[in-house]
């Protein structure tokens, strides 16, 4: 029931909060200007734009193989997603196969780092909301998957290991030991989220029914990933379009109807098992033996042994190093699915060895355009329920 | 057993593809001004004044529903004319299929009709394209920078736009 209130300059106006750029809950510098009425959010506008580092144009000045690095750092709780998609789109456009021992571990690597962002994002939904537990455990989980990462790569985050045509590195021996161990006791410890979540009261209360999301909305908007699950829609790119080998995997789409913030939550935690799944299942497709990069002369570097002891290995490496390769003319758009949903890059080459246009199509960015639907005419302190569950990354958004 | 099942859905999918074209052209034969088969995609040319119908024919009609909208790319072919381009990524679900518009823009005045009436996904990607491209969406609610600052000048991902910007 709305009451006026008399304020000395008359009947009290609706009040505008600017949210961020700077606010612990916005997970980054996101701002969210909101109108309100008393605690209620009659509008919402997020206002982006504070993390843009032009991304997208430094790519054209790069040459293929050193715009990686680049799209380490769009996604940076999922650089190895980013990674793939960008040498995916590369990889169609140059025609190239990958070896299938290339493909199983970009699966599996992908895989951990949908756990690792997961991970994050579940614990951080959990701080906002006041429980600190999870947040904690969470980390000690995603912890170990970095130690992974640098083990395989050299590095815990930017990791830029996928490669066109393969990987960077051969990886390193005991690398499956090492993720078994970890998978081993993962499931466990997903129990363990589980315990202090699902059925915890005030969990339930702070995200059941709050920032509801219907189906038609979510389509008209564009949302994939989680969000669109979690509404009943079960579209996932590694399902619609395989890449990677994905096709010879099993696993299964977790879905939810009630489209609303612990929606969301249950797809994510049943994402992290089917993750698992998929984890196990690759691990027992890798052959220990085999090439880890295309042979194409000219556009794949020759190994380091044949750099060495061969002159056209060493007229290729000279050449791929100094001038890049340059794929034929043509445009791309490939996708993938991200922790966040469908990430896409678009890549159209001139014939020249810098790519002419590489525009990422970030899932954060287009599943951010929903947030208004989510709070409005809803309580100030669902806001941070609602910017949690959409699970955005600011560097993805904003590139 | 479902790897197969998998790849033959992907080849029925291949196949249906091509029944866009000929359903778009029945509904109005100058639809489009040219079909671009290209590493296992289609890119369909189309006019900039019957782009929002089109649009709204492929996201409605039940036999393309297309009504999701993955992404708008502009791209600058400077100084080629018509200098720039739009390409509109839409996907089907019901279909499993994805689809690609094209419309090219002048360089002189470039203007393009807004689509977020159809989808309105597309309100937050012709800001992008607006502001990092200057390209002006008729019909546009809100059109106004998102990335850049507002008294920024200039649209950085222009081709003559220095990749260190103007100092």
């Amino acid at each position: 029931m709305p009451t006026t209130i008399e304020t000395a300059t008359g009947p009290a106006q609706t009040m505008v909060l600017n949210m961020g750029p700077q606010h612990p809950s916005t997970h980054g510098v996101l701002r969210v200007v909101l109108e309100l009425d008393g605690e209620t959010v009659i509008k919402a506008k997020p206002i982006i734009g504070y993390l843009h580092t032009g991304i997208e144009k430094s790519c054209e000045a790069k040459t293929y193989s050193q715009a990686i690095t680049l799209t380490d750092r769009i996604d940076y709780l999922a650089p190895l997603s980013n990674n793939l998609c960008y040498c995916l789109a590369v990889e169609r456009l140059l025609g190239i196969e990958v070896p299938k021992r290339a493909q199983y571990i970009r699966v599996l690597l992908t895989e951990l780092t949908r756990c690792a962002s997961h991970l994050v994002w579940v614990g951080t939904h959990a701080i906002d909301l006041g429980a600190m537990s999870v947040f904690l455990y969470g980390f000690r989980e995603r912890e170990e998957i970095m130690r992974i990462f640098e083990m395989i790569s050299g590095q815990r985050m930017m990791t830029s290991y996928f490669r066109v045509g393969g990987l960077a590195l051969e990886p390193p021996p005991g690398y499956l030991e090492r993720i078994q161990q970890f998978i081993d006791r993962f499931p466990g410890h997903i129990d363990e989220y589980e315990t202090l979540l699902t059925q915890n009261r005030i969990w339930m209360a702070r995200t059941q029914g709050v920032g509801y999301l219907s189906i038609e909305d979510a389509i008209a908007l564009g949302v994939s990933g989680p969000l669109l699950r979690a509404s009943g829609l079960g579209y996932d790119v590694r399902k619609f379009f395989p890449y990677s080998s994905y096709e010879e995997f099993d696993f299964d789409v977790p879905t939810q109807t009630a489209g609303d913030c612990y929606a969301r939550y249950q797809v994510r935690v049943a994402e992290l098992r089917q993750s698992v799944r998929i984890i196990k299942q690759a691990m027992e497709k890798i052959p220990s033996q085999g090439p880890i990069r295309a042979e194409v002369p000219g556009v794949i570097p020759p190994s380091r042994e044949e750099m060495k002891t061969s002159i056209e290995g060493l007229i290729y490496h000279f050449k791929i190093f100094t001038e890049g390769f340059a794929p034929p003319r043509g445009e791309v758009y490939q996708a993938i699915e991200s922790p966040r949903g469908e990430l896409g890059f678009y890549v159209a080459s001139n014939g020249s060895p810098k790519p002419h246009r590489v525009k990422v199509r970030a899932p954060s960015f287009v599943n951010l355009q929903c947030l208004p639907k989510l709070v409005e005419n809803r309580l100030i302190a669902d806001v941070v329920a609602c910017i949690g569950t959409t699970d955005i990354v600011l560097g993805e958004v904003d590139r | 057993m479902e790897s197969k099942d998998a790849k033959k859905e992907s080849v029925e999918s291949t196949k249906s593809i091509q029944s866009i074209v000929p359903r778009l052209q029945s509904w109005d034969p100058t639809a489009t001004a040219e079909v671009i088969e290209s590493l296992g995609e289609t890119t369909l040319v189309v006019r900039a004044d019957k782009l929002r119908r089109i649009c709204e024919f492929l996201a409605t009609d039940p036999d393309c529903q297309f009504s999701f909208l993955s992404d708008i790319t502009p791209v600058d072919n400077f100084p080629i004319e018509p200098r720039f381009e739009l390409n509109y990524h839409m996907l089907s679900i019901a279909r499993r299929q994805r689809l690609r518009l094209k419309l090219r823009v002048s360089g002189q005045d470039p203007v393009a009709p807004s689509v977020t009436s159809v989808w309105p996904a597309a309100n937050w990607h012709e800001r992008e394209a607006f502001d990092l491209m200057g390209i002006r969406f008729e019909g546009h609610p809100d059109l106004s920078r998102i990335l850049m600052p507002d008294d920024w000048e200039g649209h950085p991902l222009r081709k003559d736009y220095p990749v260190e910007g103007f100092r």
